[in-house]
């Protein structure tokens, strides 16, 4: 099994080049018809590891010699193969939405698109399954490169292009402070792999006898710049609205539903694989740079999230407030936390990619993701607004969607996470079920607002469709229907649960991670006890469904969604390239001070 | 080991953000993020120079010759093809930028606020 590891990142690879190079020629069909096999494929080979046992694949046979290696290593550990998985499961889902409607100019160029999302899913799944920190950095920019691509994909109108440059400059910049930090960690070590420069700060520490100096500080903070503006932590999160809203639909689905979420996974395998030994930076360090910037996230993005009414861009948000609460889970370091994460990100996934397909069958039937111009435009497609109801209800963590049991797992660990969860689901989920009640049952007074000061409207978009469409197409409704069904079944396998407490068992393992990856021993361990639903935690959930309800239902006749005191912080989110990057910076001053202080 | 070249790429990645931040033209900004990523070159060349020592070229040297690190060497490689694919987009869409907003400055682009 172990030899089929690199197979996971080559089919997509192939298949891109094969698209790129025959794509021209054939017809549409066809070519998506070679993008979902390779898409397919890649999934079932994610798959069939994630059954057979955890293995380490040294490319070229370049194996270590006592502990150390120059070789590329890929570490098919279950939570990096489970992303891989997701990342694949997800591709075949939004190449299922696109197929036949969704338009792809430049025409006589078929097979572009397909092209790129293969591109997209190979730099995914490579970042997950890396076990060394340059790849990382290259799987990195591949991902980033491929996604500024797919956001401006409609390279003819304004909007895109514009987001696409804010995603490339910040995403771009976070990726050279990433390699400078892994420069530093080369120079001290001599090693790129994670495990080895783990296992080498741990023995210089060793013979110091003392624990990080500055150099490795710097090293933390730097690498952690490039994941966390993947990850669009507070203050590194405003590239994410504006590619988000701008982005054609089904590379928002990949764009929330998975890419944003490899800044987590990034950060929280570089910090347990490098950084949680002896020689690394002290546990309290990174647990208070994750949990204030993850806390920071979810109150700035639930904020943020309540007075949009462009619909893609007030699911962004909710992207941001819940990639905050990831953070905050990862933020505990231990593996219950990190199990609870991962079945948080399972569920979100289905749930997110679920509202942004309904917001696109919205756009191609209407020309238009504003709410308030959208009021009552539903209200002949009750089954989409019966989706994007649960897709809403699912955001607040009702049980038993994957969402509510990861939220559950998460929240006791800690007697002050449920207020925080509960509140920043139950705004999150109640803007979606505010719009949700405007667009599909015309609840409240429609009719134009006024000017509220800086905001994006969603008025006179282009439908992807190429022209309005009249019905919602079945494709684009099923695929819909089957993300949510899966997040509903994230929630309500028990086995999953226990595979996935199993494997943040072994994610968090510091010493064996190097050990498996460096000598050869056991990866993964044998499953044992795990959580479940509990009362409190299935209460939990059903208060933050029934707050998000009660929000929507009392803002939905008000005129306004603005949140008086919050002007200032709306007009921070300028659009403007170098405030952006300025912010940037600011966070890296952030991040250093709250991982030495 | 001097401290100069360290302090030059912290010098050059600073520089370069600082023409982003305060750029009115993303022509020039493009530039400027160029400038912050070689800032990374300068970091990998420094942490794999040895006094002395040559190209690590084995074809008409002895094989206990001192030579540099090879393994930085091929990391700024990758990092100038990811760098050119980066420029270059960002480039094409800037030039896009210019077609439908009419402009290339930073400030007069505001659709995307709030």
């Amino acid at each position: 099994m172990d030899r089929l590891l690199p197979l996971i990142v080559v089919v997509p690879l192939l298949g891109a080049a094969v698209l790129v190079a025959a794509g021209r020629h054939a017809p549409r069909p066809v070519a998506e018809a070679v993008a979902g096999l390779a898409a397919a494929a890649s999934a079932g080979l994610a798959v069939a590891a994630l059954a057979g046992p955890p293995g380490v694949s040294w490319v070229g046979a370049w194996r270590p010699q006592g502990g150390h290696s120059v070789g590329i290593v890929l570490v098919g550990d279950r939570i990096g193969l489970g992303l891989a998985a997701l990342t694949s499961l997800l591709v075949v889902a939004v190449l299922a939405y696109s197929w036949r409607y969704f338009d792809e100019p430049p025409h006589g160029h078929g097979g572009a698109f397909p092209a790129l999302v293969l591109l997209f899913q190979a730099g995914m799944c490579g970042f997950a399954l890396t076990g060394d920190l340059f790849d990382a950095f290259v799987f990195f920019e591949l991902m980033g490169v491929v996604g500024y691509a797919l956001t401006g994909y409609r390279v003819e109108e304004a909007r895109p292009v514009q987001g696409a440059l804010v995603f490339g400059f910040v995403n771009s910049l976070g990726g050279y402070a990433t390699l400078l930090g892994i420069g530093l960690l080369y120079a001290r070590t001599g090693e790129l792999g994670m495990a080895q420069v783990g296992r080498e700060l741990d023995e210089a520490a060793g013979a110091a006898g003392h624990g990080a100096d500055a150099l490795v500080v710097a090293a933390f903070v730097l690498v952690l710049t490039g994941l966390l503006v993947k990850a669009a932590a507070v203050p590194f999160h405003f590239w994410l609205p504006d590619t988000h809203a701008v982005a054609p639909t089904p590379v928002c689905m990949l764009l929330s539903g998975v890419m944003v979420e490899m800044g987590g996974y990034g950060a929280a395998r570089v910090w347990t694989t490098v950084f949680a030994g002896p020689g690394g930076v002290p546990a309290a360090g990174a647990r208070r740079t994750l949990l204030v910037l993850g806390v920071a996230s979810a109150l700035v993005g639930a904020l943020m999230c309540w007075q949009q009414r462009h619909v893609k861009r007030l699911l962004a948000f909710s992207t941001v407030a819940h990639t905050g609460l990831f953070l905050t889970g990862i933020a505990l370091l231990t593996p219950h936390g990190v199990a609870g994460t991962a079945l948080y990100v399972l569920g979100h996934a289905g749930a997110k990619a679920a509202l942004f397909a309904c917001t696109g069958i919205l756009l191609d039937r209407h020309g238009s993701v504003d709410e308030c111009e959208l009021h009552g435009k539903g209200r002949d497609t009750p089954f989409t607004g019966l989706l994007f109801a649960a897709g809403g209800l699912a955001l607040a963590g009702l049980p038993p969607f994957g969402t509510g049991l990861g939220k559950a797992l998460v929240e006791e660990q800690s007697p002050w996470l449920p207020a925080l969860f509960v509140l920043v689901s139950a705004v999150t989920g109640g803007a979606v079920l505010r719009v949700g009640a405007r667009v599909f049952l015309g609840a409240g007074q429609a009719g134009r607002e006024d000017d509220e000061g800086p905001e994006t409207a969603g008025g006179e978009e282009e439908p992807e469709t190429g022209r309005r469409v009249r019905r919602p197409p079945v494709p684009m409704v099923t695929v819909a229907a089957l993300l949510l069904a899966a997040s509903l079944a994230v929630g309500t396998v028990p086995a999953l649960t226990g595979a996935v407490t199993a494997a943040a068992e072994a994610f968090t393992d510091h010493a064996g991670y190097a050990a498996a990856v460096l000598d050869g021993g056991p990866a993964g361990r044998p499953e044992g006890p795990y959580d479940w639903w509990t009362w409190t935690g299935a209460g939990l959930g059903l208060l933050s469904a029934a707050l998000a309800v009660a929000l929507a239902a009392r803002s939905v006749g008000l005129s306004s969604r603005a949140v008086p005191w919050s002007a200032p912080l709306r007009r921070l989110h300028s659009g403007h390239v170098g405030d952006y990057v300025a912010w940037t910076v600011a966070g890296i001053g952030l991040v250093s001070l709250l991982a030495l202080w | 080991m001097s401290l100069l070249p360290y302090l030059t790429a912290g010098w050059i990645f600073l520089v370069g953000v600082h023409g982003i931040a305060t750029s009115r033209n993303l022509v020039h900004a493009v530039g400027c993020l160029a400038v912050t990523q070689s800032s990374t070159y300068v970091l990998l060349l420094a942490v794999g120079y040895r006094k002395g020592a040559t190209a690590p070229v084995f074809s008409d040297l002895p094989t206990d010759a001192p030579v540099v690190d090879p393994v930085v060497q091929a990391l700024a490689l990758t990092d100038v093809v990811v760098g050119a694919t980066v420029t270059a987009l960002l480039l094409a869409l800037v030039v896009q930028t210019a077609k439908r907003h009419g402009t290339v400055d930073p400030d007069e682009l505001s659709e995307l606020k709030g």
